[in-house]
């Protein structure tokens, strides 16, 4: 396509304002990740599960093949926004994908939507996301999928009384609000809602809030990477001894860092799309290979995030013959269907959304290690957040 | 005796008032660097995004410089300035109350020069240190209140939904930066005609003789206050409007701009260049960001650690001596502009008082 | 109540430990060290090795941070610190930056970028009640520590040799020379007491403050609140501002969660504009 260029300076130029066009035989895939500062972590995963992904499948997929551009935008959206820009006009990307948090996914979309670029969201958790452009799909899951089943789950299980702990951005309020509407419209009492700031924690006056507050549970969602600081001044407060329980989406028991909680985790109830322990042969080799090529790191749920986007674009490529125009690829991606590690998992086609099962998990000792051991299931749950409309 | 004294300093002033203009004048090796920052419209059409980036960061450095270069200001807070001509100019636009790009860049950097000109008289007393504690602690305090007040910012997520008007009503924005390029060159250009001019005159020397000996300024009568303030209000509007083309070429903005990281790369930037000559902060910018992208690129993980190499290294081998390096391109650069054989230093009497002898 | 008082001066406490050898390095030799943060986390890094690893017990992983941080200070110090003692605030503020940044790098690349923990004892995990008021032990121990520590440091500045010698070199250089005083060694040790106790602040912390690589970034500003606030001519001046400064910010966010990190940046600005010395300043002290 062709962008129209009104100013008569740019015309007067000569300026060339040809559309995204890939080199011969090469699809190019720029990836915005945070490989630096506080959610670096979730960058590592997912590039490691997108190479681990080509690793596993090979370079070439329809007789094109693949490149991995990767750009670190430190999880700062204004960075996010300018490395997508340069990627789509300088290196003329294909497709985009990463997206550590939401703010970098919500800046770079009007971007997708002006060069239509097909773009992946593999770790946002926001519902909006989607709504913002209709070049973008999300990999991932949507905080509501998770906050609305462990609400639900919660007033059924004998919990009435509730502290809702959230970092304070868009997931953390997203979460709350779902969490909140599903749980009391099971019957149960939200007593206290608090907001901690994103950057740099102590817990503990908020912890304290929430036990003088003497609730059932504590609902909480703190991005991936806070979790452990959260449960062991959780424990050290001793509000476990008080008898309070922590449920949440599955973000704080992160698979990456359980092994560090220490063994005052075990029994933590969570609802969430992906554990390392799910029992299915897929995962297993999963597992397996993500730990063998990352020095023994353990695979979190962003990770799959990363993986399946990489399936999404090789799936996409084979439907479209190697066909790399942003519309063709879209009408790929919408609707497709297959199994992950996670379990099956499809994309709305209406939506663009990823719809997953959600798994009630508690946190048990298997071999020496902690897991979130899955034990309810809820089948293809959509996001929330939209299908309310 | 009087004849003889009135001659004297009629002929010191006509060599002052010479040693003015001969300032003013441009070398050729300025008119060189502009005219190819202006090619480089035409000539580099892929890179016109980073382009636009190196001239925000020219004009932060640059803004930076007239304090730190000028009047010898510590601040590891310029970020507050820039952040908050940011978020000026990402609120005009996005409730379009200043919807032509021009216009909200100008209330940008009168937004920047309002709280410079109010905190200015926070860094006028104390030593160093407390000049960088202020600095800082001003620059934390904004950037919290712009992460509280989330009903004006967007807080944590950033000012979403910035649509940007075509400037001066003609060029519009688009995706390949062509126009933000152009329209951030354009400004930086003459901001920094109007900084030379400034930094020339006699207020920009007198801040100097403060910056040189602030004692001995005060002995021969140059009051410290108003000059300081005058400068750092300045420099906050230079800012201001930096801030402001950022947001108005990426049509966001977000807390990033009032980050600490900002101050320090500005601070950065202008060190690489060199400070007190203008140029620094241009030059800085471009190797800083050309450098960053390539290590970054090479390393997405690691390009903190050859950055803050680079630092200990500049200042292990001492940043006067990389001056002298240098040296020999600057003396070039001043035997070139020397070709009309007249700049000499003042006091002598001038050898073309024709032209510079203006009564 | 008294819980938030308790959880205050804990958290005060381990923001002095942290913050005293930058009081020391910034009150006493005038020199701006940004990356005074570093050395905590390196003595934070060592501890989680020698005790996650080694299986070496808690309380020698201390002793093993402390170790590690002052070793790490006095060779950098003698090899480049040295060298810039002299130069502009400015150099120093751009050395030390740089510093941060090779760290924060360097510790990425070595230990991981994912939030670290170190593996604590089960008789320093949960609460105590004492007269009906919880308390971690965990807290308790580390106000029991940084009290100890904090006489010894407050005894060893006024009653040693090594303390008067050091007041020596800082107040008059040239004579302490003079009188035969080692400035540079008195100065190095110095430089590494502060590290180490950077350090071992870094491990006892890590439960509280977490370990990642981006440590010193994180929290470079709350150790140069603590020592504006409180003045860098004496130990104790920043000792009363850690406290000051650790049952504020608590409280603050228990009472008032709103105002977030405001009030700790305005009592700052508002103690440098009103005493640009910091609050607890000895009479006629420079």
């Amino acid at each position: 396509m062709r962008v129209k260029v009104l100013t008569p300076l740019a015309v007067a130029l000569g300026l060339m304002a040809a559309g995204p066009a890939s080199a011969q035989g090469v699809v190019k895939i720029g990836v915005i990740e945070a490989m630096t500062g506080q959610q670096q972590s979730t960058g590592v995963q997912t590039l490691a599960a997108m190479r681990l992904y080509m690793q596993q499948h090979g370079d070439t997929v329809a007789g094109k093949k693949i490149e991995l551009i990767v750009k670190d935008d430190g999880a700062v959206a204004d960075n996010a926004k300018r490395l997508a820009q340069e990627l789509i006009v300088r290196d003329k990307v294909n497709v985009l994908v990463g997206f550590a948090v939401t703010p970098t996914a919500l800046a770079v979309a009007p971007l997708a939507t002006e060069a239509k670029i097909p773009t992946i969201v593999a770790n946002a958790g926001t519902s909006i996301i989607t709504e913002r452009s209709p070049y973008l799909l999300r990999t991932s899951f949507t905080l509501p999928q998770s906050s609305v089943i462990i609400g639900e789950w919660a007033a059924k299980n004998g919990i009435k009384k509730v502290v809702t702990i959230v970092s304070d951005y868009a997931p953390g309020a997203d979460s709350e609000k779902t969490f909140t509407e599903a749980f009391t419209k099971g019957g149960g009492q939200v007593v206290e809602a608090l907001k901690v700031p994103l950057a740099a924690p102590d817990f503990a006056p908020f912890l304290q809030r929430a036990r003088d507050a003497s609730p059932d549970a504590v609902f909480v969602f703190v991005p991936s990477g806070q979790g452990a600081t959260f449960v062991k001044q959780f424990i050290e407060r001793g509000l476990d001894k008080a008898g309070i329980r922590i449920i949440g989406p599955g973000d704080v028991t992160d698979d990456d860092l359980l092994n560090g909680m220490g063994d005052q985790v075990i029994g933590t109830v969570t609802a969430h799309m992906y554990s390392a322990d799910h029992p299915s042969e897929l995962n297993k080799k999963y597992v397996e290979a993500f730990k063998k090529a990352n020095n023994g790191l353990r695979p979190n749920f962003m990770s799959v995030g990363g993986y399946d986007a990489m399936h999404l674009i090789y799936e996409a490529l084979k439907k479209t013959n190697g066909d790399t125009n942003g519309d063709k690829l879209m009408a790929a991606m919408k609707g497709m269907a297959w199994e992950s590690p996670r379990g099956p998992i499809s994309i709305d086609p209406e939506t663009r959304d990823i719809v997953q099962n959600i798994y009630i998990r508690k946190v048990e000792k298997k071999n020496g290690e902690l897991y979130n051991v899955e034990f309810a299931t809820f089948e293809a749950v959509k996001d929330p957040g939209k299908a309310k409309k | 005796m009087r004849g003889p004294d009135v001659s004297t300093s009629a002929k010191l002033a006509s060599a002052i008032s010479a040693q003015f203009t001969a300032r003013a004048r441009w070398s050729p090796l300025e008119v060189l660097f502009w005219l190819a920052a202006l090619a480089t419209i035409w000539l580099a059409p892929d890179h016109h995004l980073i382009l636009t980036e190196i001239v925000i960061w020219a004009l932060l450095a640059l803004s930076l410089d007239l304090i730190l270069g000028y009047a010898g200001i510590i601040s590891l807070g310029h970020a507050a300035f820039f952040g908050i001509g940011a978020y000026t100019a990402g609120l005009l636009a996005k409730h379009a109350l200043v919807s032509e790009p021009v216009l909200a860049l100008l209330v940008s950097g009168a937004a920047g020069a309002a709280f410079g000109f109010l905190t200015s008289f926070l860094v006028l007393r104390g030593t160093d240190l407390t000049r960088l504690m202020v600095t800082l602690g001003v620059a934390l305090l904004v950037r919290e209140i712009a992460n509280r007040a989330a009903w004006l910012t967007g807080g944590a997520d950033g000012l979403q939904g910035i649509g940007m008007e075509p400037v001066l009503g003609l060029f519009r924005f688009d995706l390949y930066g062509h126009t933000a390029y152009a329209y951030s060159l354009v400004v930086l250009f003459v901001l920094f005609v109007i900084a030379r001019r400034i930094v020339g005159s006699p207020f920009g020397l007198s801040l100097q003789a403060i910056k040189g000996n602030p004692l001995r300024a005060s002995a021969v009568g140059i009051g410290q206050t108003w000059r300081l303030v005058g400068i750092y209000t300045l420099a906050a509007a230079y800012a201001g409007v930096a801030g402001g083309l950022l947001t108005q070429t990426t049509a966001f903005t977000s807390l990033e701009s009032l980050s600490f990281d900002r101050s320090a790369d500005a601070l950065l930037v202008l060190i690489i260049g060199g400070t007190g000559h203008l140029y620094g902060g241009l030059i800085g910018a471009v190797v800083f960001r050309f450098a960053q992208d390539w290590i970054s690129a090479a390393t997405p993980q690691y390009w903190q650690f050859w950055i803050g190499l680079f630092l200990v290294l500049i200042v292990l081998v001492g940043r006067d001596r990389i001056g002298s390096w240098v040296a020999p391109v600057r003396r070039l650069a001043d035997r070139v502009s020397d070709w009309r054989a007249w700049r000499r230093p003042p006091a002598v009497e001038p050898t073309a008082p024709g032209e510079g002898g203006r009564p | 109540m008294v819980t938030i008082l308790f959880d205050g001066i804990a958290y005060g406490m381990l923001l002095f430990v942290l913050a005293a050898g930058l009081s020391v390095t910034l009150g006493l030799m005038n020199f701006v060290n940004l990356a005074h943060g570093a050395f905590a986390m390196a003595g934070g890094y060592a501890a989680l090795v020698v005790v996650n690893r080694l299986g070496v017990p808690f309380g020698l992983g201390l002793v093993a941070a402390f170790l590690f941080s002052a070793a790490l200070g006095a060779l950098l110090e003698r090899t480049l610190y040295v060298h810039v003692y002299a130069k502009s605030h400015l150099d120093q503020v751009l050395f030390t930056i740089g510093l941060v940044f090779m760290s924060v790098a360097i510790v990425d690349y070595t230990m991981g970028s994912s939030q670290q923990f170190i593996a604590i004892p089960p008789v320093l995990q949960g609460q105590i009640t004492v007269l009906g008021i919880g308390m971690s032990k965990y807290r308790l121990m580390i106000i029991v520590i940084c009290g100890v520590l904090t006489a010894l440091l407050q005894l060893g500045l006024t009653r040693t040799r090594f303390g008067s010698r050091l007041r020596a070199a800082v107040d008059d250089q040239r004579v302490a020379r003079g009188l035969g005083i080692n400035v540079g060694a008195v100065f190095a040790l110095t430089f590494a007491l502060g590290s180490g106790l950077a350090g071992l602040g870094g491990a006892l912390g890590a439960e509280i403050l977490g370990l990642d690589p981006i440590f010193p970034l994180k929290y470079m500003i709350y150790f140069l609140i603590v020592v504006t606030v409180g003045g860098t001519s004496s130990i104790t001046g920043p000792f009363l501002a850690s406290l000051l400064l650790g049952i504020g910010d608590v409280a603050g966010k228990y009472y008032v969660p709103q105002l977030g990190a405001f009030v700790i940046y305005t009592i700052m600005i508002v103690v440098l504009i009103w005493r640009p010395q910091g609050l607890f300043v000895r009479k006629g002290a420079r």
